[in-house]
């Protein structure tokens, strides 16, 4: 299989990937819970049977749900329209948009300084094999591992805020709130490092555990022990030999650990109070905003599954020798 | 006596021999063979229940109070006792993981074993179906999810829901290394050989392919067991547990949502994720370990030790120096 049917192929299981989330954000939307005018004017049973017969014409309720009401649905979501929150009455695209910049600007600290850590250290780990180092770097990462994200950021908040002054959440202080950029920069900042901090723990361990698995991997093929053959220090052919091969799964997981990284970001946002798309998402939750959970639900996974198709693009030009999946 | 149990008596004792050396696999045994004891005899490790307010002489209920003799965890905001709460929730904690992962240990193994036995379209099929849940993002899935069958009204504990969700959702990479073993043992000469004879798949699976992933599908259970009982932690703590039976991960829910932190009630808020950690790193040990013994892995690499491949240089070696350093000076 060459590379552009290896590529048509992931593009297309993207595509049904996308499909199914659809389908599924659908059915649970509009046909599980049964009918949803019922749903919208919930405790408010004032409203007239007429009123109520509207509603249903309005949203196209009295058509066949399939594919009628499927394609209205459709059409709608393509073009940006997620329906109205319930809680926030305001539309659901626009308070999606509004907190999508500080859910990236958290996540995207988290990973860059994960990464960095992660690499490092699973480096020095695979290739220290058996020493300190590696089993400090193991043991770190089981109980990385083994810690609730939320109760890491509780630890974390309760500590940085008693000893260390750090804000108790939220992203900006309440008296900062309009005031120029460099007042408001730092204040940010200040507030950023709690949470970061919970989320660079959380991703750190498994970047290590699988960059040390993949130098060791790296470090057991033969062109190893030519280079080292040939009378290379040690980190020499590391530089050189070993650290880019050993580096390619990094990149699938970066990937792949995607939908991880909502999860961190929606317990992390809920412990710091931090104004994000995983803040939302708990409060969705609490409030039984159905129409936002849906559609946060919906801009996630299929953001998650984009990246996903990208990460595999990606990586048909790192590595040369992918052939077929 | 039967000879075969004769045979599983001899394994298991070899198995115990390999074991019992193992530091971090006893460790992990000790871990979670605990946390077990203190769910069963949760009764017999408090005087008080859960649910019972302590009050000082005057009547008045003892909120947050610090830990002490009476209470050797202190009191959570509504005066109970935390470590009577935690010896309990350690019942609807483990009950939630361990129900949860033997459903996704039940699927992971029928799909891996079906997919690598039977292959060609079957096999796509389900690692489709698998490489679908891989990538929808889990945690906000298994959120809509619950928040919608928690709309639908049904007359059921949400603990059922939380065990369900989440037992039907974590069963991919069972399934994925259940099915990367099974396609390496069906091409064994024996299983030809049981065909050849006119032994049916149901045979064949039963008698030659389940007795040899049966070891790994024990190992596979326990850390599927440590990601159910964190995921389990963290739906609670989102507010999808049972405040009528708290779970550990109920009662950080309310040590936060009650502010124990900002009233420094560290025993309100600590001991819970303490008790998930020990859990889940008992049952991450012992799976670690389990996987290790019976799968074992490449042993070295060509980088360990010395940096030049004769570890143990010639005489000349050193001398040579000496000799060049002369010659110059001469």
């Amino acid at each position: 299989m060459n590379r552009r049917d290896y590529l048509l192929r992931k593009i297309f299981f993207s595509l049904v990937t996308l499909a199914i989330v659809v389908v599924l954000n659908f059915v649970l939307f509009r046909v599980l819970p049964g009918d949803p005018v019922r749903a919208v004017i919930g405790r408010n049973v004032r409203i007239s049977a007429d009123t109520q017969q509207a509603l249903r014409e309005q949203f196209g309720l009295d058509r066949p749900v399939f594919p009628d009401q499927f394609l209205t649905a459709l059409g709608q979501w393509s073009r940006g329209n997620l329906g109205v929150s319930w809680s926030l009455r305001k539309p659901v695209g626009e308070v999606l948009v509004a907190k999508l910049g500080n859910t990236l600007l958290l996540i995207g600290l988290g990973q860059v300084l994960s990464i960095i850590l992660g690499v490092a250290l699973g480096l020095l780990a695979g290739w220290k094999r058996k020493t300190a180092v590696d089993v400090g770097a193991l043991t770190f990462s089981l109980i990385a591992w083994a810690i609730p994200t939320f109760w890491l950021g509780i630890i974390l908040l309760a500590a940085g805020s008693t000893w260390l002054g750090l804000p108790t959440g939220g992203i900006v202080s309440p008296s900062n709130v309009g005031k120029p950029l460099y007042t408001v920069l730092p204040d940010v900042a200040h507030h950023l490092i709690l949470p970061t901090l919970t989320l660079t723990i959380l991703y750190m361990g498994e970047y290590m555990l699988i960059m040390r698995s993949s130098i060791m991997e790296v470090l057991g093929e033969d062109y190893i022990l030519t280079a080292k053959a040939k009378g290379m220090s040690h980190w020499q052919v590391l530089r050189r030999h070993a650290l880019k091969n050993a580096m390619l799964p990094i990149v699938t997981l970066i990937a792949i650990n995607l939908g991880f990284t909502v999860s961190g970001a929606i317990y992390v946002e809920t412990v710091f109070s931090y104004d994000g798309l995983g803040k939302m998402f708990q409060t969705a939750l609490v409030k039984q905003d159905y129409p936002l959970l849906q559609g946060a639900f919906l801009l996630l996974a299929v953001s998650v599954i984009l990246a996903n198709m990208l990460a595999d693009i990606l990586y048909t030009y790192l590595d040369p020798r992918v052939k077929a999946a | 006596m039967n000879p075969r149990w004769t045979l599983l008596k001899r394994n298991l004792l070899d198995f115990w021999q390999t074991f019992r050396r193992n530091r971090m696999g006893l460790v992990g045994a000790f871990l979670v063979l605990t946390a077990v004891l203190a769910a069963v005899f949760a009764p017999l490790l408090s005087p008080y229940t859960p649910t019972e307010t302590m009050r000082d002489a005057g009547g008045r209920a003892l909120t947050f109070a610090p830990p002490s003799v009476h209470a050797p965890l202190g009191t959570d905001d509504a005066g109970r006792d935390v470590w009577t709460q935690l010896v309990y929730g350690a019942r609807i904690s483990l009950t939630v993981g361990f129900l949860a992962g033997f459903i996704a240990m039940f699927i992971g193994s029928l799909f891996g074993i079906t997919a690598g036995y039977f292959g060609g379209w079957v096999d796509n099929l389900l690692m489709r179906i698998t490489d679908v849940l891989l990538v929808i993002p889990d945690l906000p899935l298994i959120l809509v999810l619950v928040a919608t069958v928690r709309q639908l009204d049904l007359k059921v504990s949400p603990l059922v829901i939380l065990v369900l969700v989440i037992g039907l959702l974590y069963w991919t990479s069972t399934a994925r290394l259940i099915r990367s073993q099974v396609l390496s043992i069906k091409e064994r000469q024996y299983v030809y050989r049981a065909r050849a004879i006119g032994a049916g798949n149901w045979h064949i699976v039963r008698r030659h392919i389940l007795p040899q992933i049966m070891p790994l599908i024990v190992a596979n259970t326990v850390l599927i067991l440590s990601t159910a009982i964190l995921i389990e932690s963290g739906l609670a703590f989102l507010g999808l547990g049972d405040p009528t039976q708290p779970s550990w991960g109920t009662m950080l829910n309310f040590a936060f949502d009650r502010n124990a932190v900002t009233n420094g009630a560290w025993w309100f808020y600590l001991p819970p994720g303490l008790a998930i950690i020990w859990a889940t790193l008992g049952c991450v040990l012992l799976g670690n370990v389990l996987e290790e013994m019976l799968n074992p892995r490449l042993a070295s690499h060509h980088l360990e030790g010395e940096q030049s491949i004769v570890t143990h240089p010639p005489a000349p070696f050193p001398a040579r120096e000496g000799g060049v350093a002369k010659s110059d000076g001469g």
